[in-house]
């Protein structure tokens, strides 16, 4: 199974524990991934709110080097995921727009090849039970609840490998790696995203509630699979007693028995190995 | 037109909703006023304007009322209202068909904040290719000058955290080829981001 693979900006920035568990996680679970060559920032929110057509032209940088790649892109930030899936979407449904970016790229550009997120591939494509097959230090007791955020899942007609108002795709996977995944009502709520630094009072309010309705089911972590959502989550929660943000590339490397993963922890704003040596984990 | 409202009377602007109907690709029409955007919007308690007020001033011309108003720049784009609409109007590319007209025909952002994020946000992107949270932070405050408690408490432990993880790298990302090639794609698109 062969991708080419979308680092994304946080991953090889702030959030470099996602990009390392991934890397590693998908090494152990044969999963080849192939960086996209000099591949670049797709813009994310901030492209589209100030120029719908560079919005565009970022991702499909990327995207057209893929296909000269002839490989389906994998990548692991929900924001990246749906940007570089609405290019591709607007070049299959929108006639005209491949000839358009092409003369903006210099590059051709057709949306031959699919997108997809990594949680996708593990979950629908490898399978759960190759998973199951690598894990051999089980989660087990460990009370999780699975947070996907906005983009995973919305909007449907462009995203969405699963049902978008309660997806159960991380949750699956959580549970075939032994963790208690909890049943929560925040799992599809929005944490703020980019507004932390412009509407501070508001993103605490989202972040706030996420978090209660987490400990509403007496989850001790969340677990995310966006790098802003996580930044967010462990920014943003008021008071001492903060609940720490996972990637699910992390929690799979520890129960695959993965070596690195104690790196990654000590790279979260609230380092969450208490709760996983609490389990012996 | 003029019409009267509870709060005095407003200026219906001939041809707005077919501008914006036009630019967008949003018809503006489709909608009745469920109220399922306002009911499921994460920001909707913050806004001067809900999702769905904003339809219906659009559907009425209401050009300065909407351009003019705090809603349009802080849609936080979850994609939640589209998602959920009955009749798919995409509230989240309206929002930024919007504030991006707005700034076209020169009226000054209600929250100015806002923009000079994303301004902050795209200028390692125009120079490096890629994101670097540090210079954007940086640019972020230059940009901005909002030095309010609110803001430094904030980015005061945003900051700490991330300098003492290790989060902030010293150097500038490396694109490789991509640096140029996304500059070029910056000048191709010209609408250049004023300062």
């Amino acid at each position: 199974m062969k991708y080419a693979y979308y680092p994304g900006c946080s991953q090889e920035g702030g959030e470099e524990q996602f990009g390392k568990s991934t890397e590693a996680v998908c090494h152990a679970l044969g999963i080849e991934l192939q960086e996209i060559h000099d591949w670049t920032c797709c813009g994310a929110s901030s492209g589209h709110f100030l120029n719908e057509e560079l919005s565009y032209a970022l991702p499909a940088r990327n995207l057209a080097i893929a296909e000269k790649m002839g490989l389906d892109t994998v990548c692991v930030c929900a924001a990246c995921y749906l940007r570089l899936r609405h290019t591709r979407h607007e070049v299959r449904h929108n006639p005209g727009f491949s000839k358009k970016l092409e003369g903006l790229l210099d590059l051709p550009y057709e949306g031959k090849y699919d997108v997809r997120h990594l949680l996708d591939v593990v979950v629908n494509k490898l399978g759960l039970d190759a998973v199951k097959a690598k894990v051999n230090k089980p989660l087990k007791g460990l009370k999780l609840v699975c947070y996907y955020g906005c983009y995973l899942m919305r909007p449907p007609g462009i995203v969405a490998f699963d049902n978008p108002e309660n997806p159960t795709a991380m949750d699956r996977l959580l549970e075939a790696l032994g963790a208690d995944a909890r049943d929560w009502s925040a799992k599809v709520d929005c944490c703020g995203g980019s507004l932390m630094l412009t509407q501070s009072d508001a993103v605490h309010d989202l972040v706030g509630s996420i978090a209660d309705r987490a400990r509403d089911v007496d989850a001790e972590a969340i677990v995310a699979a966006c790098p802003m959502c996580t930044m967010n989550l462990e920014a943003m929660q008021k008071g001492k007693d903060k609940l720490p943000a996972i990637y699910f590339t992390e929690l799979m490397g520890v129960a695959m028995g993965l070596s690195d993963t104690k790196k990654w922890f000590k790279k979260h704003l609230k380092n969450p190995s208490k709760v996983l040596a609490a389990h012996g984990l | 037109m003029q019409i009267e409202t509870e709060s005095g009377a407003v200026t219906c602007s001939r041809g707005f909703t077919q501008q914006i109907e036009k630019e967008s690709g949003v018809n503006p029409a489709l909608c009745y006023q469920c109220l399922t955007c306002t009911l499921g919007c994460p920001m909707a308690r913050y806004m001067d304007y809900h999702p769905d007020e904003i339809v219906r001033m659009v559907q009425l011309g209401l050009r300065d009322a909407v351009l003019g108003c705090s809603t349009i720049w802080i849609c936080a784009s979850c994609e939640a209202c589209v998602a959920r609409c009955p009749n798919d109007v995409n509230i989240p590319h309206l929002m930024d068909v919007l504030h991006q007209t707005a700034l076209r025909e020169g009226i000054k952002p209600r929250e100015l904040k806002v923009k000079k994020f994303h301004d902050a946000f795209m200028d390692p992107v125009k120079r490096f290719g890629r994101q670097h949270e540090g210079l954007m932070s940086a640019e972020h405050f230059m940009r901005s000058r909002d030095l309010s408690l609110r803001t430094l408490k904030v980015a005061g432990a945003l900051g700490i955290g991330m300098i003492m993880k290790r989060k902030i790298k010293l150097m500038p990302p490396k694109a490789g080829e991509g640096k140029a090639g996304v500059r070029r794609l910056f000048e191709k698109t010209k609408k250049r981001i004023p300062r």
